[in-house]
């Protein structure tokens, strides 16, 4: 279980979050929407420990985030950076097979690579593609490579910062599936950040919706059409015209 | 503002200038300590080797023997003035090796290795690859800045030995062919000239400056700004800096070997 409590971080003048709070259920998929710049990777870089809060405190399984064995805690983590944030003096498999090739999780060369070239076939990339280096890929492609990446040693717990942007509607339902594969069968607990209400619909277990620094709406998604919050109506329906301002 | 309150803004600036110096510290013992501890990453560190190394060679190598060359020819004119020619294998030997090869190798290493690592880290940060690295357990510093540093360790005061031949070879080669000297006797004064503690101060004078270029790559490429901005600042600043930490850096060894 992910717990976020009262949580802030400014940048400089630039307040993003004001004190968010927020719990996920272990082996459960949540899916955070909100405006552009409000914060949503800032939030899961606070997670992760990239970013410190000013302010809050994170729980994971009850445990303070910020204390105790980091590179214990980083390795239960997987994460899909919004950019894919491939390393790219790195070919693709060796990307995805990173955690593979080094560290208490290292296994043979071969094997690695084994299971890297698994993975890109689940997030539908074919085995000539391991061998190209990322600057070689069209965007999609790489925002796939960085899904595989995250999956590759099979975390418990998966951050996806907008896994389908960038990709074709049949790939990004390919996408959807793998998720809510990787929740439903792994019992992995999930946090995807997504504008795309399709793929809020395929994956989300509960939704949480960030605004002005905090949460504005949170609940089961099935609850999310008749929430009689005008923010988040607004927000998925995209109207221009509601208390959200269009211009921020 | 600086012409209001001018104690203030020295006394802001020499703040800055003092945490700034405790962070390059910092930085500086933490890599080294992650040179020394496990996990090691020895694909890395080969690649390091070859980088600052092997593919600097040419650079130095040139600039070496380019230095040494116009190093004779001059001390030739101007020993003409007080009939002092004679004295060019062993002023060419000594400028080489204990001032213009460390030097010259460690401009070169600045303008080529730090500007590299810095410009390579700071994207790396800029596009999230660092974090990446952090979420992949991978300590940033061990992966990235500790082979770099460790192989400019190695590699600088080994191109400094080379500089400092090839250097010699310049000089030696415009002295035989232009200036009428004997081969021979060159080589011989030469070699009879320089002392051990020539040669040892020329090394070390490499390996201290390889360390600050590396490590100012790395200093400047971790702490990059955002954007192509940001990888700009940072390479530029980064070689700026390195520069003239190896000045200054070479003022202060030479006076620790030849003050007395
Ligand atoms: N490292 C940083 N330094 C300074 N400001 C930052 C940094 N990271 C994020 N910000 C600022 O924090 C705010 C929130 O950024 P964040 O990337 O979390 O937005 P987001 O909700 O993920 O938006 P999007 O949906 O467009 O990805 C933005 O205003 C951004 O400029
Ligand atoms: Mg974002």
């Amino acid at each position: 279980m992910i717990r976020l409590e009262n949580v802030h971080k400014a940048f400089g003048e630039n307040r993003v979050l004001r004190g968010l709070t927020l719990e996920v259920p272990k082996g459960t998929s949540m899916v955070i929407i909100g405006g552009s710049g409000t914060g949503k990777s800032v939030a899961l870089k606070c997670v992760l420990g990239l970013i410190a809060p000013d302010q809050g405190k994170i729980f994971v399984d009850g445990q303070d985030a910020t204390t105790g064995d980091r590179d214990a805690f980083l390795a239960r983590f997987g994460m899909l950076f919004q950019g894919g944030a491939l390393f790219d003096s790195l070919p693709v498999w060796q990307n995805v097979a990173f955690r593979l090739l080094r560290g208490s999780l290292k296994r043979p060369a071969a094997e690695a690579r084994e299971i890297a070239i698994e993975k890109l076939r689940r997030v539908g990339l074919k085995p000539d593609v391991a061998d190209r280096f990322p600057a070689e890929l069209s965007g999609g492609m790489q925002k796939r490579v960085g899904l595989a990446r995250a999956i590759a040693a099979e975390p418990e717990i998966i951050f996806f910062d907008e896994p389908t942007t960038g990709l074709d509607p049949i790939m990004a339902g390919v996408i959807n599936d793998l998720i809510r594969e990787i929740v439903v069968e792994m019992g992995a607990t999930a946090m995807t950040i997504t504008h795309d209400m399709t793929s809020v619909r395929a994956i989300a277990d509960n939704v949480a919706m960030l605004h002005d620094g905090v949460i504005q709406w949170t609940g089961p998604v099935k609850e999310m059409d008749h929430s009689n919050d005008p923010y988040l109506d607004q927000f998925i329906h995209g109207r221009a015209e509601g208390p959200i301002e269009a211009v921020r | 503002m600086i012409l209001l309150s001018p104690l203030g803004a020295l006394g802001r600036l020499t703040l800055d200038i003092l945490s700034a110096v405790g962070r390059v510290a910092i930085f500086a013992a933490l890599t080294l300590r992650h040179i020394l501890t496990p996990p090691f990453y020895p694909r890395e560190i080969a690649h390091a080797l070859l980088q600052i190394g092997w593919l600097s060679l040419p650079v130095v190598g040139l600039t070496a023997i380019f230095t040494g060359g116009a190093l004779a020819l001059q001390i030739y004119a101007g020993g003409a003035r007080f009939n002092a020619e004679a004295v060019v294998p062993q002023i060419v030997a000594i400028g080489m090796v204990r001032e213009l090869g460390p030097v010259l190798v460690g401009l070169m290493i600045a303008a080529r290795v730090t500007s590299s690592i810095a410009a390579e880290i700071a994207t790396m940060k800029v596009t999230e690859q660092i974090d990446a690295l952090v979420t992949l357990s991978t300590h940033p510093m061990k992966y990235l800045t500790a082979p770099r540093v460790l192989a400019a360790l190695i590699t600088v005061p080994l191109l400094v030995g080379v500089g400092d031949v090839i250097g010699i070879f310049g000089g030696y080669a415009v002295a035989t062919q232009n200036l009428g000297f004997n081969p021979a006797t060159y080589l011989k004064n030469t070699v009879d000239f320089l002392e051990m503690r020539d040669i040892v101060s020329s090394l070390v004078k490499g390996c201290v400056f390889g360390g600050i270029a590396a490590l100012m790559g790395c200093y400047y490429g971790m702490n990059s700004g955002r954007g192509a901005q940001g990888v700009g600042r940072a390479t530029k600043g980064s070689v700026e800096a390195a520069a003239v930490l190896i000045l200054a850096a070479n003022f202060l060894l030479t006076g620790v070997f030849f003050s007395v």
